[in-house]
């Protein structure tokens, strides 16, 4: 996935389907079994760690750019992919410190704007 | 005695389960299809947008979470991705907007106990145990991977 396949038609498709497919999956999961929503949810973030620990989630990336990248797989993913690359360069120390600070961007905002946003708006009803 | 018992237990469990009310699993898998499609096909103009920009995949990726997290966010905040979230289910639940919304609906929700307990404690509701089991989760597929591919100690 570069700048031009990402931004063609063909890459918004791909992105579409397969990122709507794994929310299905996440659905069927959801509507078949006695799980909730935030099981569901940490279900697929520990599929995402497996599957990246396996070497399939990257290539699922390249392929489907965002619609595998925006799922929350993903997070799974961003965190083994960040202990794998500390623990290449420095040991036990990397491996532990990796992941967080792969994810800490995401995480940081998340925080931040939930923080505003309760300070900011009243829930509706 | 027994028998009985167990045959009357097993015609209130067939009982609960024809009068629970079920959940329209077809419709319910294609909007989560159309609004999770939807979700990704925005952050991959967000991605495109980074990518074009020079970043690698992988920081264009974590860079497009973040820009997305900060929508979803902001969607929460003005009371409309819950909307989203009651008509496409895990299609708006999985992408990291989702993400962001379990987060932000909370901490909105419960400012009324305070910015301590309230805000501070109930903004990790779902997140928490996300982050808990995804730290442990990639730690356990990390080490496999090493051990398998005789990184650790080498």
């Amino acid at each position: 996935m570069d700048a031009a396949t990402g931004l063609s038609l063909g890459g918004f498709v791909t992105a579409f389907v397969v990122g709507g497919l794994i929310c299905v999956l996440a659905q069927l999961v959801l509507d078949l079994t006695r799980l909730t929503g935030a099981h569901v949810m940490v279900l697929f973030v520990v599929l995402g760690a497996a599957a990246s620990g396996l070497g399939l989630y990257d290539p699922l990336i390249r392929f489907a750019g965002a619609g595998a990248s925006i799922p929350l797989p993903a997070f799974g993913h961003a965190l083994v992919q960040g202990m794998l690359k500390g623990a290449a360069s420095t040991g036990l120390s990397g491996l532990l410190s990796g992941g967080l600070s792969a994810a800490a961007l995401p995480l940081t905002v998340a925080i931040l704007f939930g923080l505003a946003m309760a300070l900011t708006f009243r829930p509706k009803g | 005695m027994a028998k009985a018992d167990k045959s009357t237990a097993q015609r209130y469990a067939r009982l609960v389960a024809r009068r629970s009310p079920k959940p329209p699993v077809l419709r319910n898998a294609v909007t989560a299809f159309l609004g999770g499609g939807a979700i990704c096909s925005l952050g991959q103009a967000v991605l495109g947008f980074f990518l074009v920009r020079g970043l690698t995949l992988g920081e264009a990726a974590i860079t497009a979470s973040a820009v997305m997290v900060g929508l979803g966010a902001l969607l929460t905040g003005l009371g409309i991705y819950d909307e989203m979230g009651r008509w496409a289910g895990m299609g708006a639940a999985l992408p990291i907007t989702g993400f962001a919304n379990s987060i932000v609906s909370p901490a909105m929700e419960y400012r009324r106990e305070g910015l301590v307990l309230g805000v501070g404690a109930r903004l990790f509701t779902i997140a928490g145990p996300v982050i808990v089991y995804a730290v442990a989760a990639a730690l356990l597929a990390s080490v496999v991977r090493l051990l398998v591919s005789g990184g650790l100690g080498g």
